[in-house]
């Protein structure tokens, strides 16, 4: 087969609850193409994370996602304020969150490592005052 | 689609349905469709949820039961009285006055399921300690739950717990009991279940998680409640319960996870809220959640759709109830749960995805949301459908064509006045 799906989601920067909308869509077309639980798990979780991070540090942004007969890639992409350390941004438990955050449940600095954790590639392209592109791939292993 | 040999209690009266869509927008599993007028039920999809019966401003959708008169086929009946029946009356305060009243009736024996739901909890208790089990743990108690998540939440299979539901618990025990006091065989003894839903009514007939079910029969609660009320007048209380706040509890929503005696819980009931709560717990958005109780029905047992009272107000009678009931009368004799755990394990089964072949699936998407770009996305469900994307997905199935949209149809027929108009203007003139 030649060609993907292609799916394009606008990520608000201000509500919370309309965060994992995007992901919440993805899924459901996942299972209509007979994928894996296991695929399908990994893609929701990791995509449901990184639009949750977008909600919180990165003002919203946009997410392009590709279905092949490979694989699902993610990519988001922001214009916040960008990630000065990344290596300490993947650490467990680190967080920038601020208080009101993480009074609603977020923020608990399981963001990335989770990202991490539930993609098979992952990839972070940020620039301090420009903004952040993650790049994430799952494996569909038919 | 795969065309299995399904059973399903819930079905349509073609006499009395209009063709409208309230069943179709309601369906938990996009399960009803509108052709020529009437409703259809796609088979594989339905959970037997009820909540079609629960909308229908005709009442077309029905449930199947069985008739009373099943109990002739039996020497020996035993009736399993489902805990939602003792919220159904007024101002009752001895649970033995139903019981009694089933015996007159002409049952043989009373087992209550709330007795089993106790050996159940215990059970469920000693399955949660295992170090191997991945939690939370989902209850597999209503079986319309187990059949959502069949279709729908594949990923949650292994959290569901493997044991079996008071409703067939009840029914192996007392059968069990009453062959070795009886001596008949178990085909003569039968097991009858006195229930507040189609789901289980269901399950009666297609056991998930064993072979074949137990129990022998199912009468709907609303069958039974006007032949208890004239008996319980006549009745007078014997001791013959046997079952506890925490079985009876059971009856409606929260009760079971209660019984469980852990802190960590969660209890949802309505079919829209369980199925936000797995689809979060399907994206691990809660951490350490030990239990998760959930039923399709708003307020639990209470609320399906052969009761006769109003959910929440049965909810208030079942608490009056069992004022008076010990805690728990049942426990399990030690701790081995083979006669509690499933049989046979909960398969998923792919009924909604596009086509078993990945490749075919992936040129069957884009060409549904290609033919998707190209709707209203009004959502009107004028063509049958619950929504556009419904449409859509039903014509690359093969099911619909695109004209089943009025509003496609409609641009058709401006599309067709222009061409007259046009045509119409290139017509030679009368003469003046």
């Amino acid at each position: 087969m030649s060609d993907t799906i292609q799916l394009n989601f606008t990520v608000p920067g201000d509500d919370f609850t309309r965060a994992g909308e995007a992901s919440s869509e993805v899924k459901g077309i996942l299972k209509k193409l007979g994928l894996s639980p296991m695929v399908v798990r990994k893609v929701a979780i990791a995509m449901y994370e990184g639009e949750i991070n977008m909600a919180i540090h990165g003002g919203g942004g946009e997410i392009t996602v590709e279905i092949s007969d490979q694989w699902v890639q993610m990519v988001l992409a922001d214009q916040g304020p960008g990630i000065p350390n990344v290596e300490l941004a993947m650490q467990e438990g680190w967080s920038t969150a601020p208080d009101s955050v993480r009074n609603l449940g977020f923020g608990a600095g399981m963001g990335l490592p989770n990202m991490k954790k539930y993609s098979d590639e992952m990839s972070i392209d940020s620039q301090v005052g420009v903004g952040t592109t993650v790049t994430m791939r799952v494996y569909l292993n038919l | 689609m795969e065309s299995h040999a399904y059973f399903h209690s819930v079905t349509l009266d073609q006499e009395k349905c209009r063709g409208c869509i309230n069943c179709v927008k309601r369906c938990p599993t996009e399960a009803i469709r509108v052709r020529g007028g009437k409703a259809e039920i796609i088979t594989a999809r339905c959970i037997d949820c009820g909540e079609c019966i629960r909308v229908c401003p005709h009442h077309a959708k029905k449930a199947i039961f069985d008739p009373m008169s099943i109990m002739e086929r039996f020497q020996y009946t035993i009736a399993l009285p489902a805990p939602a029946l003792y919220g159904q009356f007024n101002n009752l305060d001895d649970i033995n006055l139903i019981l009694a009243a089933l015996l007159k009736m002409g049952f043989n024996q009373v087992y209550e399921v709330a007795r089993a739901a106790e050996l159940v909890s215990d059970a469920t208790r000693k399955y949660m300690l295992r170090p191997d089990i991945v939690k939370p743990v989902i209850s597999s108690a209503c079986p319309a739950v187990l059949r959502l998540v069949r279709v729908r939440f594949p990923e949650l299979i292994p959290n569901i717990l493997p044991i079996h539901a008071p409703m067939e618990v009840a029914a192996r025990l007392a059968k069990r009991e009453a062959m070795a006091r009886t001596g008949l065989s178990e085909e003569q003894i039968g097991a009858i279940f006195i229930g507040p839903c189609p789901a289980k009514v269901t399950a009666a007939k297609m056991l998930i998680g064993g072979e074949k079910s137990a129990v022998d029969g199912v009468l709907a609660i609303q069958e039974v409640y006007p032949h208890l009320i004239g008996l319980m007048k006549k009745v007078t209380s014997a001791d013959l319960s046997q079952a506890g706040r925490m079985g009876i509890g059971w009856g409606s929503s929260g009760g079971e996870a209660a019984a469980v005696l852990q802190e960590k819980y969660l209890a949802a009931d309505g079919v829209e809220n369980i199925i936000s709560v797995l689809e979060n717990l399907e994206d691990e958005k809660f951490y350490g959640l030990d239990f998760v109780e959930l039923n399709a029905c708003s307020g639990g047992c209470v609320g399906g759709v052969l009761n006769v009272e109003n959910p929440y107000i049965a909810k208030v009678k079942l608490k009056h109830v069992r004022r008076y009931c010990p805690v728990s009368c049942n426990r399990l004799p030690n701790d081995d749960l083979s006669n509690y755990l499933w049989e046979k394990p909960l398969e998923y089964e792919p009924v909604l995805e596009l086509d078993p072949d990945f490749r075919v699936a992936m040129e069957k998407m884009k060409e549904m949301r290609r033919i998707q770009s190209h709707l209203y996305g009004l959502d009107c469900g004028s063509c049958g459908a619950p929504s556009c994307r419904a449409l859509a997905e039903d014509v690359v199935r093969g099911i619909a064509t695109e004209d089943a949209c009025i509003f496609k149809l409609r641009d058709q027929v401006e599309e067709l006045a222009k061409g007259l108009n046009l045509l119409a203007q290139h017509m030679p003139k009368a003469s003046e």
